[in-house]
């Protein structure tokens, strides 16, 4: 049987904008993955327990309250502190000099407003290769 | 590949180890049943709970209040839910944990989704391998979440001691549709969502449908009310789930279940074995050779299946 | 049941007529039809199939579907003068970081014009949270301003002539706690309840429904709500008890049609759950306002509504037995579409703002929102928040639109746009009652997985270019971006905290004590919990406490599974 891809879609913080998150998980399922939705409110420690449990091969965090400044990069210090092999990355509204500062920590790439999900389901399926 | 390594990890309570294990397990690695071997040995006999229903009666809810007495109790849990794969794209959305959020930052619980997939047949095989895993690691009680029967096919019986079926109050089709595939299942019936109306109609309705079997063999399935959200009637229920545990645990009823538990298994595992052999050592072209004599009459396909067989066994 | 509204003046003539205007049309209109092969790519934003032309229809039953304006069913608008009476409020939502912050910005905005304030609330205070608990963590002052106690409340209007100015606050869960925030604030400062204006949101059903900021379930949610109807019907007057929403479940991806419909359906449950309580909708409904979305398609939000004036007079009137002609009026604020805004090319927002604003406008709103150009990027910046409220001012004061009243009436498109509207929206009417109500189908996911639905269809059409997003997926540049971010006090958090732990050491213990125990017999039995609420606040206690012991008496709502 072909290895599976398992991403885990992530809603850090009390933002419950879910909108772009739902959309991005289907469309990774319609992409042949298997996805995992955390639901809203989730504290970075949640986060990166369910992932260590679930095994997923990336984290999809979604923000649109400006919470990212501080919980992206809580995130990553878990999942570094853990040592886990994963691939992160983060969609919402995150202004462009943030940027820099979240891949800095360890986020692959940052996805905002108006990223078509195409280029989403093929930016896990070029980086997570490796597994098929 | 060898992943004995992750098997001791998981022996030694190493959840990382655990959680990848699992999924060398669902993914049929090369090396999976050596790795199985080990967790085998390293099972402690951990109670195993069965929850299912059709989609939307609260099963999720359900798993979550029911953990949270386990954990109230001081004892670690291991939840597996599985949720159906699409057999178009072989993506899921495994959203259970949805329901269960307080649960995830908690050291005492390990929570696995699992996708349903399809393939080969394998999942109540790989379901029950992830129990002895989560067994392995130290999770006293186990609880697994499935979708009712027809849909991800699950035989729950045949790796849980007790098996609630919840179905909620409606328009009828849910005891139709337990009456279809679910009736032989269940050690207690639970009509979840009971502030909802009809839900007295739904529960009697299951109890007539009860009245019909004659000898229950000591233990007739209770039929219960209650209301996950709010908290109401869930005592009850894990009175009842105890008190199946108990009767369940008298030992000649207990090496009965086991006994027909394994020797499902088994069977299951052969059936899997001579399909893996058939899949890869029978040549395609006597295989293509042979479906072609059944499309043109030549060859009926008992006897085909005869003359593949032959070869399996041999 | 619950929703078998009667449906006069949408039955089958009407119908037939249109299928005959259809015929006539198609054969008028063949030439155009041969010349329009751009037509294939564009659908409106509930995906309805229009035609190329619209005629007149000679069996159009004016009177009954129209009426002048300021006349019952509304269609043409709640005033028979309109804008020329009065223009709308001018009313941008805002806040950010402290309550004094805010206090400033809100004092520019009124000094370049604004005639109505509107208060947003950081996450932490939108659940009940006060700046310091655990779940706040890094949502301090983030998209709205975080509001623990009175204190902050009073920090917040300092220097605001409450009784000239009215105040939206979007606010849910902890609504009655905010409000008696509010009120009690105002009375300090000698403002009598009876002649404060504003309006809370209060509108929980759309929280389960789209917007997810939800705290209690929807039965002691509920409660709550109809606590302030009925402590404004008494003692507000002049307050807008609610602000049926239908704009967060529009930014969740519904359709128009899908928004029309579900806020109403939301806004039939608040007055039958009120008369459930025992009191008269005649004067209680007069306190309910509405909210919807301004989204890109022109005339498909005019229709909306249109619709929504329409539907809502006759129901009130018709299925609700209501006489109170102001019962039956609709007053709605607007806010331009979020969701529309891009974060490429962001000064084309500017742009969208001014149609969509338009829009509002011609659509007869009370109240209006614009959107600044950077929200799609962070939190707007002062002289983008300025341009967004310039742009209403220019419509109000240039364009000539509020000169006339309802200018769009008689459009042969519109009108038949507001009957199909109206026509699809009682359609769901009837799926809403299969379920149950609304209640039942927010149980049951019916509109949850109903938006999701609508929302991933939407963005597919993006990402296939059907939908055509200016600097999105057609005509882009690579410019850099050039937009300034504003920045919030890096030390802003930690003040707060001071503050907040400065009033607990100080407050009146014994008082406050008292006030919480009252507060939690009250939500144990069944009086009226506004009064225990506003005792609690006055005594110092904070948001996240009174929310606290509500949570303990209530119980939490966990989200439903819907993906």
């Amino acid at each position: 049987m072909a290895r599976k891809i398992r991403v885990l879609i992530a809603k850090p913080g009390l933002d419950g904008h879910d909108r772009g998150a739902k959309v991005v998980a289907r469309a990774l399922r319609d992409a042949g993955m298997e996805v995992i939705y955390t639901g809203l409110h989730q504290s970075p420690e949640m986060i990166v327990q369910t992932a260590m449990q679930e095994d997923v091969d990336a984290i999809g965090l979604s923000s649109l309250s400006g919470a990212h400044d501080v919980l992206f990069p809580r995130v990553m210090e878990l999942v570094h502190k853990n040592k886990m092999k994963v691939l992160v990355t983060a969609g919402g509204i995150i202004p462009e000099e943030d940027v820099p500062t979240l891949k800095k920590c360890g986020i692959a790439a940052v996805f905002g407003p108006g990223t078509p999900i195409e280029d989403i389901v093929k930016f896990h399926k070029e980086r997570l290769k490796a597994k098929h | 590949m060898n992943y004995s390594t992750l098997a001791k990890g998981t022996l030694k309570g190493d959840r990382k180890a655990a959680a990848r294990l699992i999924s060398v397990v669902e993914d049929e690695e090369e090396g999976y049943r050596e790795a199985m071997k080990i967790v085998f040995c390293g099972t402690r006999g951990a109670g195993v709970l069965g929850i299912t229903g059709a989609p939307g009666v609260g099963k999720s809810t359900l798993v979550f209040e029911i953990a949270k007495s386990f954990r109230k109790a001081g004892k670690s849990v291991g939840i597996v839910a599985v949720d159906p794969t699409s057999p178009l794209t072989g993506g899921a959305i495994l959203g259970d944990r949805i329901r269960m959020t307080d649960l995830s930052a908690d050291p005492g619980v390990f929570i696995r989704s699992m996708g349903s997939r399809g393939g080969t047949g394998g999942l109540s095989l790989q379901t029950s391998n992830v129990i002895r895993i989560l067994d392995a690691l130290g999770c006293d009680e186990i609880i697994v979440e499935t979708v009712g029967a027809g849909q991800t096919q699950v035989d729950i019986m045949g790796m849980a001691d007790t098996v609630v079926v919840v179905t909620m109050p409606g328009t009828g089709d849910e005891v139709q549709s337990i009456k279809a595939g679910l009736l032989e299942i269940a050690d207690l019936y639970l009509v979840n969502k009971m502030d909802l109306p009809g839900a007295m109609n739904t529960a009697s309705d299951l109890k007539s449908m009860l009245d019909l079997v004659d000898d229950w063999k000591g233990w007739k399935p209770p039929v219960l009310l209650a209301s996950a959200s709010t908290g109401r009637g869930l005592d009850q229920m894990l009175e009842f789930i105890g008190r199946h545990r108990a009767w369940i645990s008298q030992p000649e009823r207990f090496l009965e279940r086991r006994s027909r538990q394994a020797r499902k298994e088994i069977y299951d595992l052969v059936t899997m074995e001579v399909h893996r052999m058939i899949e890869s050592k029978f040549p395609s072209v006597k295989l293509d050779a042979i479906v072609r004599d059944v499309v043109q009459g030549k060859l009926s396909p008992y006897e085909a299946a005869e003359k593949v067989a032959a070869f399996a066994i041999r | 049941m619950a929703l078998s509204l009667k449906k006069k003046g949408r039955g089958n003539p009407s119908r037939a007529t249109r299928r005959n205007a259809t015929r006539t049309k198609k054969a008028a209109a063949t030439e155009i039809v041969e010349t329009a092969d751009r037509k294939a790519g564009y659908k409106n934003q509930s995906w309805m199939d229009t035609d190329t032309v619209y005629l007149p229809n000679a069996e159009f039953a004016y009177d009954d579907k129209l009426g002048l304006p300021g006349e019952y069913p509304f269609t043409r608008g709640i005033h028979s003068n309109m804008y020329l009476g009065r223009l709308w409020t001018m009313r941008q939502f805002a806040g950010f970081g402290s309550a004094s912050e805010t206090n400033e910005r809100f004092k520019y905005l009124l000094s370049h014009g604004e005639t109505g304030l509107s208060v947003a609330f950081d996450y932490p205070t939108l659940y009940g949270y006060d700046t310091d608990d655990p779940h706040s963590e890094g949502e301090y002052g983030k998209c709205g301003v975080a509001v623990s106690s009175m204190e902050d409340m009073t920090a917040l209007f300092n220097g605001i002539p409450l009784d000239r100015v009215s105040t939206s606050m979007t606010i849910n869960g902890p609504a009655s706690i905010i409000w008696a925030m509010y009120l009690g604030a105002a009375e300090s400062r000698g403002f009598h309840k009876s002649m404060l204006r504003g309006t809370i949101q209060n509108d929980v059903l759309k929280e389960y429904i789209a917007q997810k900021s939800f705290i209690f379930p929807p039965a002691p949610s509920m409660r709550l709500v109809i606590d302030t109807f009925e402590y404004g019907m008494r003692n507000v007057p002049r307050w807008n008890t609610i602000s049926i929403s239908g704009y967060h479940i529009r930014e969740a991806g519904s359709t128009a049609v899908q928004e029309l419909a579900f806020t109403l359906a939301d806004g039939f449950e608040y007055v039958r759950q009120g008369m459930e309580r025992g009191m008269d909708p005649n004067l209680f409904v007069p306190q309910l306002s509405f909210f919807f979305n301004a989204h890109n398609d022109f005339f498909e939000e005019i229709a909306k509504y249109r619709a929504a004036r329409r539907i809502w007079a006759r129901e009130m009137k018709e299925t609700f037995g209501l006489t109170n002609e102001r019962a039956l009026k609709l007053r709605f604020h607007t806010q331009t579409a979020g969701c529309t805004l891009t974060a490429e090319q962001p000064e084309n927002n500017i742009v969208r703002v001014t149609m969509q604003a338009m829009a509002a406008v011609l659509g007869g709103t009370q109240s209006l929102h614009t959107n600044s150009l950077d929200e799609a990027l962070a939190l707007p910046t002062e002289k983008a928040v300025r341009t967004a409220l310039r742009t209403q001012q220019v419509i109000a004061y240039e364009s000539g639109i509020p000169n006339v009243v309802d200018p769009l009436g008689g459009s042969y498109y519109l009108e038949w746009l507001t009957d199909e509207m109206e026509e699809r929206a009682y359609r769901i009417f009837d799926e809403i009652a299969l379920y149950g109500g609304v209640i039942g189908a927010i149980e049951k996911g019916y509109f949850q997985k109903a938006i999701t639905e609508s929302a991933y269809r939407y963005q597919k059409d993006v990402d296939r270019r059907e939908r055509i997003i200016v600097g999105v997926n057609e005509f882009t540049t690579d410019e850099p971006l050039d937009i300034p971010i504003l920045r919030l006090d890096p030390k802003g958090r930690d003040k707060q905290i001071a503050r907040l732990r400065k009033l607990r050491r100080t407050r009146d213990r014994a008082k406050y004590d008292a006030a919480l125990d009252r507060l939690r017999k009250t939500a144990e039995g069944e009086s009226n919990t506004m009064p225990a609420i506003l005792d609690a606040v006055k005594a110092n206690a904070t948001l996240g406490e009174v929310t606290g012991v509500l949570r303990e008496v209530f119980g939490e709502y966990r989200e439903q599974r819907i993906i």
